[in-house]
């Protein structure tokens, strides 16, 4: 565990290095007063509480973090629109920072309390979900949607104490399906849901020919719109396919006012496409599909059920769920995300261009780390983020200032840095003895890794812009003090092993 | 415990997958996409632009001819200015409000477009104003003054020589890159010819500059900031007071006067009047309308724009062609009886002794004897048909300089005209035309058009007894010299052996005494040799023409004038001529002729044109 506070270090003088090219602002002060505070508090982790409390006061801490969230919203401080922020005299804190202490003390207790708690267990699996969500959706409700994300860091602990990898693969594929619908069409989309579930429900059934005789029906579709229309392709949104059907139908009259002898033969045809067409285009190419597939999913479903015939019947419910899914993206995307949200996923997927706009951000933190090369511009040099050209730069986007200035070998530096601490959290965690240390420890892990993997994917546009910090580096006392205890605690743990 | 261990391992898996995404995403953006890098510079350097002083245009003498003199450019930047007391800010320049309003309405307009960016405001102001400015400047944020310097012309004289600087539009942009709006460069005359000379490069001083686009500091404390390199000074060939003592003489009179010095080719003098004012080339833009609206057309250079039929001046060139050739020697000699009469086919003549040899015909400019030497030349029976002793004859004319551009420094050089046997195939029909045909041209009248230029440059040909240097402006100096086209000697197909004849013709043009035609020139101790012109033309009285080169053995000066509308050759162009000559070898007018300088300063020639044909 030496060595683990060794790189503590690092990152103590890596935030500082950081934080000080500010040397002029008052943050750099205030950043001095935040390290030395998380200093004295580490040390009074380390040495001056026992351990014990933590195990005994996990509910109370759990209970009392759910009061002050739930306070937050408010009496918190309006800032930038989140309801966040505690005011207390100059200072003003985060709850939901300190909340992942609280909610990683109550989710360690609970799982680890009781002998046999498994997710099998479905009240068990409730208890756990529901310690989960309480701080979930208040934050969300305080309007720190960000925050919130890092929750679902939780769902890879769950997964290593037990819970169905089904449940992890379910999330990724609804982000898939939902991307997915965005890019290309729904109908597209659909096809692909199809696709994919057959091609799995055949590999887990060991029936390769279902495979085999129902993929290549499944590209077959895939071409069909392209081939009504002639020339508009699938990916094109429906109504535009709907609109060259109208001008050809106008071309088709103008053709037939001519009396040609050549033209008799193909007018005999035309009027017929047309009403075929004209009947196609009462409803999108995607609700025709679904007419055409319903019979079947719904057929097999019956079949399934009377049968027992698990993966079959499993096989079509996910059809029917990610069709659902898919219809249920536009509306999602349209009504329940917000303008700033909806365009950050936009710029991100490339759906549109706005370096002005919703993809300033994004743009501007590019350029600076694309700017810094191989060893970076040098300390104190960089020219994007010292001049107020990236925003946030010294708190969500501090990973700028790092690959502008220390270029590809800094930021490398520090990714090695936080990777070596997960695995070394990962794998300490997996030797502990007492169940709630490890719990604890993967909490640790989960919630570092979701904060990187968002923070840093953002930066350098993999991830749509969520504010969140960088543990340890960002400026902010609210995440250093949090980051400091939640690890400093499982540090503590740790060393009860070597008692 | 193997399934959880198996479960760490994805996690640990798939964390480091993660992160390999993350640095492959890093490797792109940093190490191998140059797009950022580039953006990062766009975003955060200013380059200011330093402007460096345009070189100086001196005289042959070291005179300057075209200084510089500081102005100042008032600059905004739309997106800094905040609401101000426009009256105030209008009464320090002089300008009226409604150009401060249609100015703003401008950059509203074009707001996105214009952004950050730092404009011209009011250009070309002057110190006083500047001073103002520069006390109540705080009171205009988003206003600032830039030096910029501008022309000033010593000599009141050469303005169609040196021509203008303008500032760059968007057509010269794009045609000349390096350029940038806000750019001035020389639009005609030496100052477009020597403008990559005269430029000098442009410097800057890069600045950091924050989101907000507010300067910082300097970048790299400076190291890669580029001082501005003044530009070359070009020394030209003219003579300043002589080419203010040439315009002086043809003030009044529409023509141009142009001398060379012979053995260098360097161009002494070059006069079209009426010129355009040196005094009015700085501020172009301001004269502009009164200029191209002015029916003598002042920015027209007629020395080498004006493509004139040469009149007898060109029997030298015929004379010199029939003794190459062989038709005539020095000694033929054809009597003439007033005019070249064949069939009913008259070209007539003037008075004078007969028969006359080479000499004597170039003294007394005998119409007939070069109606015989032409059709002599033509009719050659050692060429097939006419065509091809016409092309053989264009040949000669040719390397004479006529007819084509002689390549000089001066942009707007004109080539002239000069037929061809196609030409005349389809004025006349395929072998339906005869040397009589074009006998016009024996005597320098017809199809045939030179421009003053042309007329110099043969001047300074038989000065030299048969080769010439391509004219030229641009002096040779140890520091910048010419271009290698100036110094290559140019020979004619005539043999040099033949040009003593003509020179001899043309010294007892000006002093054999009675019967020459050019004794106007005639200044003793001077040895001048010339030769007179009268150009007929369909728009007018005759053009007055005279060559002549000075002295006769090793020659300093050769002219040409060329006076339109003026009638003879003799009366006007020749002692014009004359008087160049004598102003520049002898520095001055002797007393004996100073009847004639205040005859030819005062002749008023302007109302013989007729401008309406132009």
């Amino acid at each position: 565990m030496l060595v683990l506070f060794g790189w503590i270090n690092i990152y103590s003088s890596l935030y500082q290095e950081g934080a000080s090219i500010f040397d002029f602002s008052m943050e750099y002060g205030k950043q001095i007063i935040w390290i030395g505070s998380s200093v004295v508090l580490a040390l009074l982790i380390l040495f001056a509480l026992p351990p014990k409390i933590y195990i005994g006061f996990a509910w109370w801490l759990y209970a009392l973090m759910a009061v002050l969230l739930v306070a937050v919203i408010f009496i918190g401080a309006n800032i930038k629109g989140s309801h966040s922020w505690l005011q207390i005299g100059s200072m003003r804190v985060q709850p939901a920072e300190f909340s992942k202490i609280t909610t990683s003390l109550a989710l360690a207790h609970l799982m680890s309390s009781k002998f046999d708690f498994s997710f099998k267990n479905k009240s068990d699996a409730l208890k756990a979900f529901l310690v989960l969500l309480l701080p979930m959706l208040t934050i969300i409700l305080e309007r720190e949607t960000g925050t919130a994300l890092v929750y679902l860091g939780y769902l890879l602990m769950f997964y290593r104490e037990g819970m169905s990898g089904w449940i992890l693969i379910l999330g990724l594929s609804v982000i898939g399906i939902f991307i997915m619908t965005l890019i290309f069409s729904p109908y597209i989309s659909i096809l692909i849901v199809v696709g994919l579930v057959t091609v799995l429900a055949s590999l887990v059934a060991r029936k390769k020919w279902v495979m085999a005789v129902i993929v290549p029906i499944v590209v077959l579709l895939g071409f069909i719109p392209s081939l009504i229309s002639g020339t508009a392709s699938a990916e094109k949104p429906t109504t535009e396919i709907v609109s060259v059907e109208i001008d050809a139908e106008d071309s088709v009259e103008e053709s037939t006012s001519i009396t040609d002898f050549e033209q008799v033969s193909s007018k005999n045809e035309n009027p017929r496409a047309v009403a075929l067409k004209k009947f196609f285009s009462k409803f999108p190419v995607e609700i025709w599909l679904v007419f055409l597939l319903a019979p079947f999913i719904l057929g097999f479903l019956i079949h399934s059920l009377v049968k027992r015939q698990t993966i079959l019947r499993n096989a079509m419910l996910s059809m029917i769920l990610g069709i659902c899914l898919v219809f249920s993206v536009d509306f999602v995307f349209d009504k329940v995300l917000k303008d700033h949200q909806r365009g950050r996923i936009e710029v991100l997927l490339g759906m549109k261009e706005d370096p002005m706009g919703d993809g300033y951000n994004v743009h501007q933190s590019m350029i600076a780390i694309g700017s810094g090369g191989f060893f970076g511009k040098g300390f104190l040099r960089g020219t994007q983020t010292r001049f107020d050209f990236v925003p946030e730069q010294t708190t969500d986007f501090i990973f700028c200032t790092i690959g502008e200035e220390w270029g590809f070998a800094g930021s490398l530096a520090v990714l090695a840095v936080f990777l070596v601490l997960l695995i070394r959290l990962i794998n300490s965690a997996e030797k502990q003895r007492d169940r709630f240390i490890r719990i604890y420890g993967y909490c640790v892990a989960s919630i570092l890794l979701m904060h990187i993997l968002i923070n840093v994917g953002m930066t350098i546009g993999l991830m749509p812009v969520i504010g969140i910090p960088l543990p340890f580096v960002s400026y902010g006392g609210s995440s250093l003090w949090g980051f400091t205890i939640l690890l400093f605690i499982y540090v503590r743990l740790d060393l009860e092993r070597w008692r | 415990m193997a399934i959880s261990r198996q479960r760490k391992n994805v996690l640990l898996f798939s964390i480091i997958i993660v992160f390999t995404v993350i640095v492959v995403r890093l490797f792109y953006i940093q190490i191998i996409s140059k797009y950022y890098r580039i953006n990062a510079e766009n975003n955060a350097l200013k380059y200011e632009t330093l402007y460096p002083a345009r070189g100086l245009i001196l005289d042959r003498n070291g005179e300057i001819l075209v200084s510089n003199k500081i102005t100042y450019d008032i600059m905004v930047t739309p997106v800094e200015v905040t609401p101000f007391d426009t009256l105030e800010f209008c009464s320090i320049f002089g300008i009226d409000t409604s150009f401060v309003k249609s100015k703003f309405r401008e950059y509203r307009k074009y707001r996105s477009r214009i952004g950050f960016q730092t404009l011209p405001f009011i250009k070309q102001v002057s110190g006083e104003h500047y001073n103002i400015f520069i006390e109540k400047q705080y009171k205009f944020p988003g206003f600032s003054g830039t030096p910029r310097t501008i022309r000033t012309y010593p000599y009141n004289a050469g303005g169609n020589l040196y021509g203008y600087i303008s500032e760059v539009d968007a057509s010269y942009i794009k045609n000349n890159p390096g350029y940038k709006q806000g750019d001035y460069a020389g639009r005609t005359g030496m100052e477009m010819a020597y403008e990559e000379q005269l430029r000098g490069e442009k410097g800057y001083n890069i600045y950091l500059r924050d989101a907000h686009n507010r300067i910082k500091e300097r970048y790299e404390e400076g190291e890669y900031d580029k001082v501005a390199v003044a530009g070359k000074d070009v020394t030209s060939t003219i003579d300043a007071i002589l080419q203010a003592y040439g315009e002086e003489l043809m003030q009044n009179k529409v023509g141009s006067l142009v001398a060379i010095e012979p053995s260098t080719g360097e161009i002494l003098t070059m006069v079209s009047s009426p010129g355009l004012e040196a005094s009015k080339l700085a501020e172009i833009n301001k004269y502009y309308q009164e200029i191209v609206t002015d029916p003598y057309k002042p920015m027209f250079n007629r020395a080498v724009m004006s493509p004139q039929p040469p009149g007898s001046v060109f029997k030298l060139v015929n004379g010199l062609i029939g003794l190459q050739e062989g038709v005539i020697t020095p000694s033929s000699a054809y009597s003439c009886h007033g005019a070249y009469t064949v069939g009913n086919l008259r070209v007539g003549c003037h008075g004078h002794p007969s028969p006359l040899d080479f000499r004597h015909s170039i003294m007394m400019s005998c119409n007939t004897y070069y109606c015989y030497v032409f059709r002599a030349i033509l009719d050659n029976p050692k060429y097939e048909s006419i065509r091809d002793s016409f092309t053989k004859w264009k040949e000669y004319v040719e390397s004479f300089g006529f007819g084509v551009k002689l390549n000089t420094d001066i942009p707007s050089e004109q080539a002239g005209t000069m037929p061809t046997a196609e030409w005349y195939d389809r004025l006349h029909g395929k072998n339906r035309w005869r040397s009589l045909s074009i006998i016009s041209l024996a005597i320098g009248q017809g199809e045939i058009g030179s421009t003053p230029l042309h007329l110099a440059n043969l001047a300074a040909t038989i000065a030299n007894r048969g080769w010439y240097y391509i004219p030229h402006l641009q002096k040779d100096m140890p520091d910048n010299p010419i271009d290698s086209r100036f110094t290559e000697r140019h020979y004619t197909m005539v043999d040099t052996t033949w040009f003593e004849y003509a020179a001899e013709g043309m010294y007892l043009a000006v002093n054999g005494g009675p019967g020459a035609t050019g004794r106007l020139a005639s200044v003793p101790g001077l040895d001048i040799c010339g030769k007179t012109g009268t150009a007929q033309n369909p728009h007018g009285n005759d053009h007055s023409v005279f060559i002549c080169f000075a002295p006769k053995d090793d020659p300093k000066i050769a002219v040409a004038a060329y006076i339109e509308n003026a009638g003879f050759g003799s009366t006007w162009a020749c002692p014009i001529s004359a008087l160049l000559v004598e102003k520049y070898l002898n520095g001055e007018i002797s007393e004996g002729r100073k009847w004639l300088e205040t005859n030819m300063m005062n002749g008023y020639l302007l109302d013989r044109v007729n401008v309406r044909r132009r």
